[in-house]
């Protein structure tokens, strides 16, 4: 190991993202703003996941990171690397195993249990970003719970695409107070967040807001009465395990078009495999 | 009151031309009149004297500050001098109207709307009230194909006619009229006498200004000057 | 329409004033405003009468003053002493507010629809097909054809955006509007409609109005009663027929008499 400090950071940045962190807990959905440090990867690739990590991270931990569901895409391998070399910690692909899972745009498809952390990595951590670019305004926004404009989005939708075209990011109101961004994971998992056993951290780098969902905690996706909300569904099951009800990413797999429909969620597929085949060179 | 509906008590008007060096035109001074239901008190004095200026002036259109204007007004009796804006506007929307000299026109109107208006202003409902609008339009000769028009181009005669109309379908029980037949051709002339024998035959109050001798004499019960001392 | 003689003043404002450092934006402002009466507010530059606004609004904080307002639940509040989630609520749902550039009070970039239906949802509707039956309602009251419920704001003309603002304004059935030049920067034929829906408006829904304007003829045409605004105090107030036609103050007579037609 090199002399690099447990989990990269020094002791007392750690400690005031922990306190971010627990204020963030104490407040669901609230954006608390964070230190957010200069770190060995670029903004827009998980510096904020990277530092909640680094931050809750403890040498018992058993950590698995995943990038789109997968955990061997670059991304997925070069942060999973990363916290190998600075902290030593057991790391897995398996969920179950897992006690802290970073992850960029999915939530795993095996359902956590309490005693799990999920990180998750946040590009752009304000719901209202879209229609108000003052941060000031955003911030009295909150404070007075004045969300009003959020639906309008929606209504925007629906009126030009008969439905909420919202398909990932779709946001949520947490707790029945704080409007959240859940990251850009796909709609499909926000049923996932609604009183989750596991703690949620969501991290933004270079915005530095922390916010966090704690166990258990009520997190409902926006809609209307007579539109309501909906999760994604394929007609078919996955084309290497066989699961329903599991999202599916589409391959195209050679010149003439021929698709293949697999699952999101590598180790989830994997595990539904017992005569796995060996990981493809194109995934 | 004594039985008057209309009365008016020393009342004094002068006017301070700031915009002039502050030169004071005094145009009334100590009118005293009363007009009871079912009278017709016409002014005989001649131009200038300030017979329009009192009329205006009981209506509110002129602030006045020295006198009484008492008006019997839902059961009560109320002076407009020093009444509150809102208690002048009630007045004006129920008990008091006004023809003036001039037709103020708010373009794009329709001319029936702008009749129907006094009454729409009392709650009277939209069809109703456009129902009335016309047949005081068809009473005063106005041709039915100018009714949606604005009467902005009308001609003088006809833009008097809208402005009686508008007054008389109100059914005002306290009348004031400037010149209500001026640039009238006879026969519209007789519509108009008629409309004013009929709101005196229903217990109106008129007050008028009228030069014509002959519809004078077929609409007055009383002839006086701004200057006589006792009412009529 | 007709108010009664004896209600209660829907608002009574005593003893407004700001200032800008030494500047002067108004003094001692104090008015009554009555169910159902539109009172205007003129002066030329200057003389306060947007600051009088910004200050009703909240836009501007006062100095000093009181301004009371008679709830729809009957409950009198000092509305310079409400909190500003109270204010910005009271904003959205008993007061309207219609500011001079349409661009400020509107979203350009959500539909028409959206804008005039924003304030039912920030209220709390949530059936969609509700709020664009209402949406459509308004946008017919106000004479924007129902074919441009999904158009951007953008896409309208001058005139057009302002009668936009007018409904998105008026959907929650505000009690009172404050309207700041509502027919400024405006063409003339298209200020003439303006007027006439504002007239219609008024006389229909029983609205009160604040009505700030430079223009006299907007004043005669849509106010009950005037005041005359001058260096930020008010010199002369009154029936709007009165103030116009004999005006008592030096100024409101220089005021009336320098207006080609008022």
């Amino acid at each position: 190991m090199t002399h690099y400090n447990f989990a990269y950071l020094d002791e007392q940045t750690k400690r005031m993202i922990r306190r971010a962190v627990l204020k963030a807990v104490a407040v669901p959905g609230y954006q608390v703003p964070f230190g957010s440090r200069e770190m060995p990867l670029s903004y827009g690739w998980g510096t904020g996941g990277v530092q909640v990590t680094a931050s809750v991270i403890g040498p018992t931990d058993v950590l698995k990171v995943i990038d789109q569901g997968a955990d061997d895409t670059t991304n997925a391998v070069s942060i999973r690397k990363f916290f190998a070399r600075t902290t030593g910690v057991a790391t897995t692909t398996s969920t179950e195993a897992a006690t802290l899972i970073q992850t960029r745009h999915r939530i795993p498809e095996t359902a956590l249990r309490e005693g799990q952390i999920l990180v998750l990595q946040v590009p752009i951590p304000e719901p209202l970003r879209w229609l108000e670019p003052r941060e000031a305004e955003t911030r009295k926004m909150h404070a007075l719970e004045e969300y009003g404009v959020m639906y309008v989005r929606l209504y925007e939708d629906i009126t030009r695409h008969g439905r909420v075209a919202q398909t990932y990011e779709y946001p949520v109101i947490v707790d029945g107070r704080y409007l959240m961004r859940p990251s850009p994971i796909p709609k499909f998992d926000n049923p996932k967040l609604d009183r989750s056993p596991a703690l949620l951290l969501f991290g933004a780098g270079r915005e530095k807001r922390i916010y966090a969902v704690p166990p258990w905690t009520a997190v409902k996706s926006l809609d209307f009465d007579d539109h309501p909300f909906e999760v994604e569904h394929w007609d078919r099951p996955c084309d290497l395990c066989g699961a329903r009800g599991a999202f599916l990413d589409e391959l195209i797999v050679d010149d003439k078009g021929g698709r293949l429909f697999i699952c999101s969620d590598t180790d989830f597929c994997a595990r539904r495999r017992p005569a796995a085949d060996p990981p493809r060179a194109m995934w | 009151m004594s039985g008057a509906a209309l009365e008016v008590r020393g009342l004094a008007k002068a006017f301070v031309l700031h915009v002039q060096g502050g030169v004071r035109l005094a145009v009334l001074d100590g009118v005293s009149l009363a007009v009871r239901p079912g009278e017709c008190v016409v002014l005989a004095d001649p131009s200038g004297a300030g017979k329009s200026t009192l009329l205006r002036s009981i209506y509110g259109n002129y602030l006045v500050r020295d006198g009484q204007v008492l008006i019997r007004h839902r059961e009560r009796v109320v002076d407009m001098v020093g009444a509150p804006p809102r208690l002048v506007l009630d007045v004006r929307r129920h008990t008091l109207g006004y023809v003036s000299q001039f037709l103020r026109v708010i373009p794009r109107v329709p001319t029936e709307l702008v009749v129907a208006g006094p009454l729409r202003a009392r709650g009277v409902e939209a069809e109703a009230a456009l129902g009335r609008a016309r047949a005081m339009l068809e009473r005063l000769r106005i041709p039915e194909r100018l009714w949606a028009l604005s009467p902005v181009t009308f001609s003088g005669g006809e833009q008097q006619r809208v402005n009686v109309a508008r007054v008389f379908v109100a059914e005002y029980p306290v009348l004031l009229l400037d010149e209500p037949t001026a640039s009238l051709d006879a026969a519209s002339r007789l519509a108009v006498v008629e409309l004013i024998r009929e709101a005196r035959g229903r217990g109106a109050a008129v007050l008028g200004i009228v030069h014509d001798a002959q519809v004078r004499a077929e609409v007055a019960t009383h002839v006086r000057t701004l200057a006589a001392t006792e009412a009529a | 329409m007709s108010a009664t003689v004896d209600d209660r003043p829907l608002l009574s404002v005593r003893g407004l004033g700001k200032r800008y450092g030494t500047q002067v934006g108004c003094r001692d402002v104090g008015f009554d405003l009555w169910p159902g009466e539109v009172l205007g507010v003129v002066g030329e530059s200057g003389s306060g009468k947007t600051t009088v606004l910004d200050c009703l609004s909240g836009r501007v904080t006062a100095d000093g003053g009181q301004v009371a307002y008679t709830k729809a639940d009957g409950s009198v509040v000092d509305v310079r002493r409400l909190d500003e989630a109270a204010r910005r609520r009271l904003l959205r749902t008993e007061w309207g507010l219609v500011h001079q550039h349409a661009r400020e009070g509107l979203r350009m970039n959500v539909s028409a629809g959206a804008n005039v239906g924003e304030r039912l949802m920030a209220l709390g509707a949530r059936h969609y097909g509700r709020v664009r039956a209402r949406a459509l309602d308004w946008l017919a009251r106000v004479e924007i054809g129902e074919s441009r419920i999904d158009d951007l704001p953008e896409t309208f003309s001058g005139g057009m955006q302002q009668r936009l603002q007018i409904a998105r304004n008026l959907v929650t059935e505000p009690r009172v509007v404050l309207m700041d030049e509502p027919t400024g920067g405006l063409d003339v034929s298209v200020q003439a409609r303006l007027l006439d829906l504002l007239r219609g408006l008024v006389e229909d829904l029983g609205l009160s109005a604040v009505i700030v304007t430079h223009d006299l003829a907007v004043a005669r045409l849509l106010a009950h009663r005037l005041l005359v605004m001058r260096g930020g105090e008010v010199v002369e107030s009154g029936l709007t027929d009165q103030v116009l036609d004999d005006p008592q103050h030096p100024y409101a007579q220089l005021l009336v008499s320098s207006v080609l037609q008022p």
